[in-house]
């Protein structure tokens, strides 16, 4: 072990670099007027959903196939049946789930394995994941997971290589902003936006879905 | 220009612009990959921003909030700090580069780990700290496929957002090939994201310590949001021990709300994608969910110099999504490393120079040709053209009066006045008599001029002044308009 952190000292570089700001502003902020600036902040964007709820559903369903993500409708009585067929589709039984996923969700025969925190390694070893979601962004074909019981900690829904991820219809919006709104009072929990599975685009400007998160991202949107 | 293990892309040692681009311009194969890549970065940022109704809207909002940020930029860093400390992470300030290196490997060895996986992040390639890092004994995994590429290739980022877009598959194959020891490995993209999958994954799952950059500082909750599109981000992010994120002041944005506009400018303009693979947000040290000591490490590095100049300070509104570059047709040409800097293309002409507190890169305020595609494409709306206009005069004055910036004062004097301009024109037809030839059909032509102006005569002839100018038959035609 080498150096103790306590030797790190910034406290002379954090005053000076103050300074320099203040100088250069010609003067201290002041937090009170700063909130008055901010909140005449010009912002006629759009901020509200432009179209019915059923075409907000639809829209999510194109972006999510624009992503290569498939995405099913379900009625809430049939959601155990639902995620079986996925399931046999895709060929997977040992899955991981965080703690609190409704039981309701799990169609029997199948492993579910409840989240013990276990380490990556551990974790490597699960032929998938299935989650529910804080909420969905049609216009983006974006899901949303947030540390709370039912979607669990980061790690789980990164480290298998598919993600069963169950979004309930009330909880998908058409815009980002409505989103952030939304997600205001719990900002300070781990978040996690995803949008298809993962991809890039670093050679040749080619997508190439799947490097290291999930490959195979299925949707489920339960009514 | 493909770089070797000991070159990095430094302002103060690296060839002006002009005489990097010559080199450059003759690696046809770069041009080409530079090229396509642009043009589909182009054709899916016009697709994607097309769509939204709203996008002007988007950017003055953006503008502003930016702009915002930077006028109250010690309060928000401030509460900053407050929140993230309050949340459980330790925040440090660096003045300069130096400053953050020392911090950043203090804080490696004190993780207990002597490697670390990296998340693609601009402000520790302006530092260099890989280098760092590598001479106090601590080896650095870059885990974006393009870094990895950068990294393997012993090459230097080209692009902000691909910094690899100068190279192809055929040349990452043969260097994955190399560096992976995998002979059998084919050139498809999908081929070559698997081998780099593999071998990443025992990194991720093994090493204890990581380091990112970020993408914004979030005043209000002490947050921090990256956005990526491989999963990598998410895997430093997530599994390691320790967490050191290393910030550039500017990036701070004071509300979380502020989210809703930054997510939807810099995907569409960045990527060209409605929204990038992944976004991470996370406040402190969260039990059970992440990495249990977060360090992260506020630099300056003359940012407070920019902010000081009432032109200049624009350029820190910045968020870093390349769109600029991709619209450059100077950048189109040349590529990024001719800009002798990580920050390439028209950012780079105004920041590079701006942060080398214009001691270095002086040669960049005129690597443009003010076509003004950058403003254009500007999620928050950056006047590039003016940053470089300004930027010009300030590398004149700072260069003192030489000859060309005493003949623009001259000229600039004589345009004030119309009979210093009568003057000048009158003096002009005598002062060429002597150089005037006439071709076959009686044209007078001019095909040497002395000293400065001989640039233009080494390639083309001019035409001798006319005899009679605009203004003077203007006159002469009188008021009846015949």
């Amino acid at each position: 072990m080498a150096t103790e952190i306590s030797t790190i000292d910034s406290s002379a570089a954090r005053t000076e670099i103050l300074h320099r700001i203040r100088e250069a502003n010609g003067g201290s902020a002041d937090g009170d007027h700063a909130a008055t600036q901010w909140g005449s902040i010009e912002r006629s964007y759009r901020r509200w959903a432009t179209r019915p709820p059923a075409e907000v559903i639809e829209l999510l369903e194109d972006r999510l196939r624009d992503y290569d993500a498939h995405a099913v409708h379900t009625a809430a009585g049939d959601v155990a049946a639902t995620v079986a067929k996925m399931l046999i589709d895709r060929g997977l039984s040992r899955m991981v789930i965080p703690d609190g996923l409704d039981a309701a969700w799990m169609p029997p025969g199948f492993d579910f394995v409840v989240d013990q925190g276990f380490h990556a390694s551990q974790l490597d070893g699960f032929e998938g994941v299935m989650t529910g979601a804080t909420l969905a962004i049609a216009e983006t074909g974006t899901v949303v997971l947030q540390n709370v019981p039912g979607q669990g900690r980061r790690a789980i829904s990164l480290i298998p290589d598919y993600h069963l991820c169950l979004v309930q219809v009330q909880d998908v919006v058409e815009t980002v902003p409505e989103a952030l709104k939304r997600l205001g009072t719990t900002a300070c929990l781990p978040t996690t936006f995803f949008s298809g599975p993962s991809a890039t685009a670093d050679i040749e400007m080619t997508r190439i879905k799947g490097v290291h998160g999930p490959r195979f991202l299925d949707v489920i949107l339960m009514h | 220009m493909s770089g070797t293990t000991e070159t990095v892309l430094d302002p103060k040692t690296s060839p002006a612009f002009p005489i990097a681009a010559r080199s450059v311009l003759e690696d046809t194969q770069l041009r080409k990959n530079v090229r396509h890549a642009t043009e589909v970065i182009q054709a899916k940022r016009a697709r994607v921003v097309g769509e939204m109704p709203d996008w002007q809207a988007l950017r003055e909002s953006g503008r502003q909030i930016r702009e915002h940020a930077m006028a109250n930029l010690d309060h928000y860093l401030e509460e900053f700090e407050r929140n993230c400390t309050r949340a459980g992470g330790k925040v440090h300030w660096a003045r300069d580069g130096e400053e953050a290196k020392r911090i950043v490997t203090a804080l490696v060895k004190a993780s207990g780990s002597n490697e670390v996986i990296k998340i693609k992040s601009m402000t520790t390639e302006e530092i260099h700290l890989n280098q760092s890092l590598e001479a106090a004994g601590l080896r650095a995994y870059e885990t974006d496929l393009a870094e990895l590429i950068i990294q393997f290739g012993h090459d230097q980022p080209s692009h902000i957002v691909v910094p690899a877009l100068h190279k192809n598959r055929q040349q990452i194959r043969e260097i994955f090939q190399r560096e992976m020891n995998l002979p059998e490995l084919g050139d498809k993209p999908q081929d070559l994201a698997d081998a780099a999958r593999r071998f990443l994954r025992e990194k991720f799952l093994r090493v204890k310590t990581a380091v990112s950059g970020a993408n914004f500082l979030i005043a209000e909750t002490g947050g921090v949001c990256i956005v990526e599109s491989e999963g990598n981000g998410r895997m430093c992010l997530t599994l390691p021990e320790t967490l050191i994120t290393i910030a550039g002041i500017d990036k701070v944005l004071p509300r979380f709300q502020d989210l809703e506009v930054m997510l939807q400018l810099l995907p569409r303009s960045a990527t060209g994608e409605r929204m990038n693979p992944y976004n991470s947000i996370w406040t402190g040290v969260h039990e059970n969910d992440g990495p249990r000591t977060f360090h992260v490490v506020l630099m300056d590095n003359a940012r407070t110099e920019v902010l000081a100049d009432a032109e200049g300070r624009q350029t820190l509104n910045c968020i870093r999504c390349g769109a600029c570059q991709n619209a450059c047709p100077v950048y189109r040409q040349t590529g990024g490393h001719a800009y002798g800097s990580v920050y390439a293309g028209p950012i780079g002409a105004i920041l590079t120079p701006q942060l080398q507190q214009m001691h270095h890169a002086q040669s960049l305020p005129y690597a443009s040709s003010l076509c003004g595609a950058c403003y254009e494409v500007c999620p928050v709306k950056i006047n590039i053209p003016e940053v470089l206009i300004h930027l010009r005069n300030k590398v004149v004055v700072q260069k003192g009066l030489s000859a060309e910036a005493l003949a623009m004062k001259v000229m600039g004097a004589i345009f004030r006045s119309e009979k210093r301009f009568r003057a000048a024109q009158r003096l002009g037809r005598i002062a060429e008599a002597p150089l005037v030839h006439k071709d076959g059909q009686g044209e007078g032509w001019i095909g040497w001029l002395p000293g400065l102006l001989g640039g233009w005569t080494q390639v083309r002839d001019l035409k001798e002044m006319p005899k009679e100018t605009f203004r003077d038959w203007w006159e002469k035609r009188g008021s009846r308009g015949n």
